[in-house]
């Protein structure tokens, strides 16, 4: 008999009981927390005089605020510093494992937590940033929270919600040379709009994404969110369990053995029965490139900026207002917009995959002239990794800057912004208006080998024109 | 921006009142897709209280266009928020309606709400309902065409009334039982099960593993 989904099994699993009010009380497995939206719940805590329940399933770093040029302390940023100071005594008053600048293994919360293994199949994984999704492609059931719900996690190691329906988002078949997880993400959010996913978690399955290495299924399921879906996650296999091995928080041993076969019956049932089912073809899908203010305004890179008529009334006055913002006209063809930032970087696409996609755009290349282009890894370790490859000597050869791990110019809370109406090529996974520092600044988001294309051409291209044939 | 001094008097909710009614007047926001970081731009996160965010509430959307309802000296001082389609997607940054309860919204009506704007509303003892494009869209001409109307969210019947306007609203059972029972700060609740969620811990196999975090 079929018990479920992943989703099910392990929602049961962590069912600590049912509130009042109908809402499941759920025990988070893996709590991850970041300068920006904990200090208020440490100090709701405090005022409230409540203890972190279990600290060592709490993991702090620091992402959003971090300088990627100079990061001697105290920073020139004041407030930025203040953040940082309050994260610093937080961690040391409660006894919580921080991972700060420095120590080697530093970056993007959903960029650190799966490179030490710290993310595993089956566990529920909640952090105050809404891009937790990322953690799904591990076949864990992870979301972002709020900061009231942050102390609740801290306080009780638990949070009230409600269950989300299960919809199967199923891609079949192999992708185009050229055409990377980014743009099967953008694709889908393209396809089934940014509100699609609002009450559901989404299971990627499929044999493209059966295909993907387990950076390529962080990159969707990253952006799940993007879509509305709270939550992404696809079924753990061989790749996942080949990728786990020997990190620092992998189990070892006879618990390896153990762990995989707990793994493997967590796995969605042939029979599990799903809200919804949708299902699209891997060949149909082109390098995307975002047009609008929405992430769901996505065209292939041939394609031109649609017309009003060609949406539905609820998103009419929404493309009316992207094309004022953009200064993009119906019917105008992305490829050969001229661009004047290219970022590479994110949580979305700053992994060391990531990195080497875009080397090998860039390499033997240079940016356009009156380009500004700089890469930005995504943790201390894939900078390191990176630097053992020589990517850093490829990028800056090719008139790349090489920066210091954090988010940058994703929300550039820290010195990274656009300035004015420049319009960006970006990796990173939102598009919306003022995102990136410059209340008129604009982005194009597309996957990171086409910002490297971006960068050398000085205009939004097409990156099959720089691959191999 | 006069009522955001009056709001952050009042702070947020007093912890677990019951939120049964909220009245006053309302502010239409007209548009779908509104996301966080239009409600507060990322610069504004650079904080560790979330004291004087209700001034910067929709900061570059206003500087950019004078026109912006939360400009219009008619709104000022309003207590119901009137929005459309997807309501608060993007960040999870509970930044963003911590602004607008501080600048002094209580209630908010919409068409639909992003999850974890939802979410951090209920949290903060902030009623989202939800009505069918068509009442929203008329609720929101009748408060343009008469702004200092008095609109009553009647939390607890799932209504909505104004002068001769009534309409029903929806809100989820559990969402509804927590702000009329006065439950929806679930912090202390959930702390009280301690001995439930040690069972939990006890029995999930990868927190006990040797080599675990
Ligand atoms: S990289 Fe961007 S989306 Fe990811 S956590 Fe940082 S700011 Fe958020």
């Amino acid at each position: 008999m079929s018990t479920g989904t992943l989703f099910d099994k392990v929602w049961n699993l962590h069912t600590v009981g049912i509130l009042p009010s109908g809402q499941t009380q759920l025990f988070i497995g893996l709590h991850l927390i970041h300068e920006v939206t904990s200090p208020q719940a440490f100090a709701m805590l405090r005022e409230r005089g409540l203890k972190v329940m279990y600290p060592q399933r709490t993991v702090a770093t620091v992402d959003h605020i971090v300088p990627t040029d100079n990061q001697a302390r105290p920073f020139a940023d004041t407030l930025a510093e203040e953040m940082m100071q309050n994260l610093e005594k937080n961690c040391a008053d409660y006894g919580i494992r921080f991972y700060n600048i420095g120590s080697g293994s530093q970056g993007i919360v959903h960029v650190i937590a799966p490179e030490q293994g710290l993310t595993q199949p089956g566990m529920t994984i909640a952090c105050g940033d809404s891009h937790t999704s990322t953690h799904g492609a591990f076949g864990a059931i992870s979301f972002g929270i709020g900061t009231s719900q942050v102390r609740d996690v801290l306080a009780s190691q638990t949070l009230a919600l409600g269950k989300l329906k299960v919809r199967r988002v199923e891609v079949n078949g192999t992708l185009q040379p050229g055409v990377y997880a980014k743009d099967v993400v953008l694709h889908l959010i393209r396809k089934l709009g940014v509100k699609g996913g609002v009450g559901y978690a989404y299971e990627y399955a499929g044999t493209t994404f059966e295909q993907m290495t387990m950076e390529e299924r962080m990159t969707v399921c990253n952006m799940a969110i993007e879509g509305g879906a709270r939550c992404g996650y696809i079924n753990p296999d061989s790749v996942t369990y080949a990728y786990l091995q020997g990190r620092d928080f992998a189990p070892l041993g006879r618990e390896w053995d153990e762990a995989v076969a707990w793994w493997d019956s967590l796995r969605s049932d042939a029979d599990a029965t799903y809200d919804d089912v949708v299902s699209f073809d891997a060949a149909e899908i082109d390098p995307t490139v975002t047009w609008g203010i929405t992430p769901d305004q996505g065209i292939g890179v041939s394609e031109a900026v649609p017309a009003p008529e060609s949406f539905g009334e609820g998103d009419r006055a929404i493309a009316q207002e992207a094309y004022a913002y953009m200064d993009l006209a119906p019917g105008t063809a992305i490829k050969g917009t001229p661009i004047d930032v290219c970022f590479i970087g994110s949580c979305t696409n700053g992994r060391l995959s990531d990195l080497q996609e875009a080397a090998k755009i860039a390499q033997g290349r240079h940016v356009a002239n009156g380009i500004k282009a700089f890469v930005v890894p995504g943790s201390e370790r894939v900078k390191q990794q990176a630097e053992a490859e020589g990517l850093d000597k490829i990028f800056e050869a090719a008139g790349f800057e090489w920066r210091e791990a954090g988010c940058s110019m994703c929300l550039a809370m820290n010195p990274d912004k656009l300035q004015g109406r420049q319009i960006s090529a970006s990796s990173s996974n939102r598009n919306f208006k003022g995102r990136q520092g410059s209340a008129s600044g604009r982005t194009l988001l597309m996957s990171p080998a086409m910002v490297a294309a971006a960068a050398i051409a000085g205009k939004v291209t097409d990156v099959r024109e720089f691959l191999p044939i | 921006m006069s009522s955001s001094v009056a709001s952050e008097a009042r702070n947020s909710q007093a912890r677990n009142s019951q939120i049964k009614t909220s009245q006053g007047t309302a502010l239409p926001l007209v548009g779908n897709d509104i996301d966080t970081d239009r409600i507060i731009p990322a610069r504004f996160l650079r904080c560790v209280t979330f004291d004087g965010l209700g001034e910067h509430v929709f900061a570059d959307d206003r500087q950019q266009d004078p026109s912006h309802a939360f400009n219009q000296p008619q709104y000022q001082g309003a207590k119901i928020l009137v929005v459309n389609r997807n309501f608060g997607c993007g960040s999870s940054r509970e930044h963003a309606p911590q602004a607008i309860a501080r600048w002094g919204i209580d209630a908010i009506i919409g068409e639909s709400f992003a999850e974890i704007f939802f979410g951090n509303c209920l949290a903060m003892g902030v009623p989202c309902l939800t009505a069918a494009p068509e009442t929203v869209t008329a609720l929101q001409a009748i408060v343009q065409a008469n702004p200092g109307r008095e609109v009553q969210v009647d939390v607890e019947n799932r209504r909505v009334t104004g002068g001769d306007f009534a309409a029903d609203l929806t809100l989820a059972d559990g969402p509804h039982q927590m702000l009329t029972l006065g439950t929806w700060d679930a912090c202390g609740q959930l702390v009280a099960q301690a001995e439930a969620i040690e069972q939990i811990f006890g029995e999930l196999p990868y927190v006990n593993w040797a080599n675990a975090a």
